[in-house]
């Protein structure tokens, strides 16, 4: 018999993944409106943003009413606490989309400085780790989840990668140094995602093992 | 680390034919509420009750297994059963004052004891009904009876009167099931506070209860004890499912 407790928990999981397929779409549109120099699609992600930021308000509320009139415990407890830890994680996902539109918006004014290979490599490996994670989270694949941390480095790598190359154009042409700079912010804000992504893989591992992860890459 | 100072060792049980506890092994700590929870039937109260052996006054009930307070066997034949139940005092769910004063509640079983100096009665009711934050309520009306107090105040007397003879444990068994929640808050606080001095075992079905006010919990389902461990773990954590089932409100 399923309660009513947890038809309530069912309703914030099912804003949770509202909130995540908005936060995917946002980055891609984001990304779009960079490689295709395309502003409308930019402006979009800046238009939308707000959505993000209610969705993440209510599953708060949500979340703070199931705590106080449910008193949640056990698996339950660690569900609600980890909805709402990646309802933020998710929000700040959206800023980084709403990050990469304004820089896009930017270099759409002047001509490409190169084709796109990394941004556009980095930004499917994000969305991958992105996807991966939730649908860990939804159906308790806890070892997909741990799978997506190590993809991070890659990120990263990609990252540091861009950083050189964009150095060197910086060095020979300082007329590049605007656009450079955009790239720049750009790449970090995919890495930013990655990074996002690394810490819902954490919050699943959480939820499913009550086991709490996080730095331990890091202090090992 | 603290030599437990209750230790149950493969405790059975049986009410004639019917067993009601099976193989139990639990360390209680000194100084650290402990809670047993479970759905009705599961052999909490029938455990505590062995404690001090309360059981010995139903007929036809037996017991086997090692039940060591502070490393003595209560079931030993040389135990003096008054004097085990002095050293584990009990509170039940209802609340029980003698139709007496106040200061006879508490003051009954130290004259039991053999207490007769007034000044030293008069000590010690004080001091247990200030240990039992009753103090403030009943200063000025020691001596009317019991039974005019509010039922809140008349489950804290019979603590008063529990702590009197100086237990080192106390039992508990419902102790606010029968009183309203603010009753059931002070006697909450009054479980944290009287830790310090004693060991406190407690059954209750209200699991916000055992969450609120114990160190530790046992999980009993059918007479087995299924998950032993610190509250906090239990409530987060649970090891066991059925542990993890009956705390968040799924089976039970």
């Amino acid at each position: 018999m399923e309660l009513h407790f947890d038809q309530e928990l069912t309703q914030a999981k099912d804003q949770l993944l509202r909130m995540a397929s908005l936060a995917e779409q946002a980055v891609t549109t984001a990304i779009q409106g960079l490689v295709q120099r395309d502003d409308v699609a930019a402006k979009r992600v800046l238009d939308g943003d707000n959505q993000l930021d209610l969705l993440q308000k209510e599953i708060d509320e949500q979340c703070v009413a199931l705590i106080a009139l449910r008193q949640p415990k056990a698996r339950d407890l660690r569900f609600i606490i980890v909805t709402m830890k990646i309802a933020a994680e998710l929000e700040r996902i959206g800023d980084q989309a709403v990050n990469i539109a304004n820089r896009a918006r930017l270099l759409n004014r002047e001509p490409q400085l190169k084709p796109f290979v990394d941004i556009p490599r980095m930004f499917e490996l994000t969305r991958d780790m992105v996807r991966t994670v939730l649908d860990a989270f939804v159906y308790g694949k806890l070892d997909v989840a741990k799978q997506v941390i190590p993809h991070d480095g890659e990120v990263d790598n990609l990252e540091v990668q861009l950083h050189r190359e964009l150095t060197s154009f910086m060095l020979e042409d300082p007329q590049t140094i605007t656009r450079s700079m955009n790239l720049i912010g750009v790449s970090h804000s995919l890495e930013r995602i990655g990074d996002h992504a690394v810490n819902i893989a954490e919050e699943v591992v959480y939820l499913y093992e009550g086991r709490d992860i996080r730095h331990e890459t890091k202090n090992a | 680390m603290d030599k437990p100072i209750i230790q149950i060792t493969d405790a059975n049980f049986w009410y004639g034919a019917k067993q009601a506890l099976f193989d139990v092994n639990v360390s209680i700590m000194p100084h650290q509420t402990t809670a047993f929870i479970g759905p009705s039937g599961c052999g909490k109260s029938t455990l505590l009750r062995c404690l001090n052996r309360m059981n010995d006054l139903i007929l036809g009930t037996r017991v086997t297994g090692r039940i060591a307070f502070n490393d003595h066997d209560v079931n030993a034949p040389d135990v003096d059963v008054i004097e085990l139940r002095k050293q584990i005092g009990m509170v039940f769910q209802k609340s029980n004052p003698f139709p007496k004063s106040v200061f006879d509640n508490v003051a009954y079983g130290l004259r039991i004891q053999g207490m007769t100096d007034k000044t030293e009665l008069e000590t010690r009711v004080v001091k247990s009904l200030k240990k039992a934050a009753l103090w403030e309520e009943v200063k000025d009306r020691l001596h009317e009876s019991a039974l005019m107090m509010s039922g809140g105040q008349q489950q804290r007397l019979c603590i008063a009167r529990a702590i009197a003879v100086e237990p080192e444990i106390i039992l508990m068994d419902e102790p606010c099931s029968a009183l309203d929640p603010t009753a059931t808050a002070k006697i909450e606080e009054l479980i944290q506070d009287l830790e310090k001095d004693y060991t406190i075992i407690i059954v209750t079905h209200n699991m916000q209860q055992a969450a609120r006010c114990s160190d530790y919990t046992a999980f009993f389902y059918l007479g087995r004890l299924i998950e032993f461990d610190a509250t906090n773990k239990i409530f987060t954590n649970p090891t066991n499912k059925q542990t993890e089932d009956y705390v968040t409100g799924r089976f039970g």
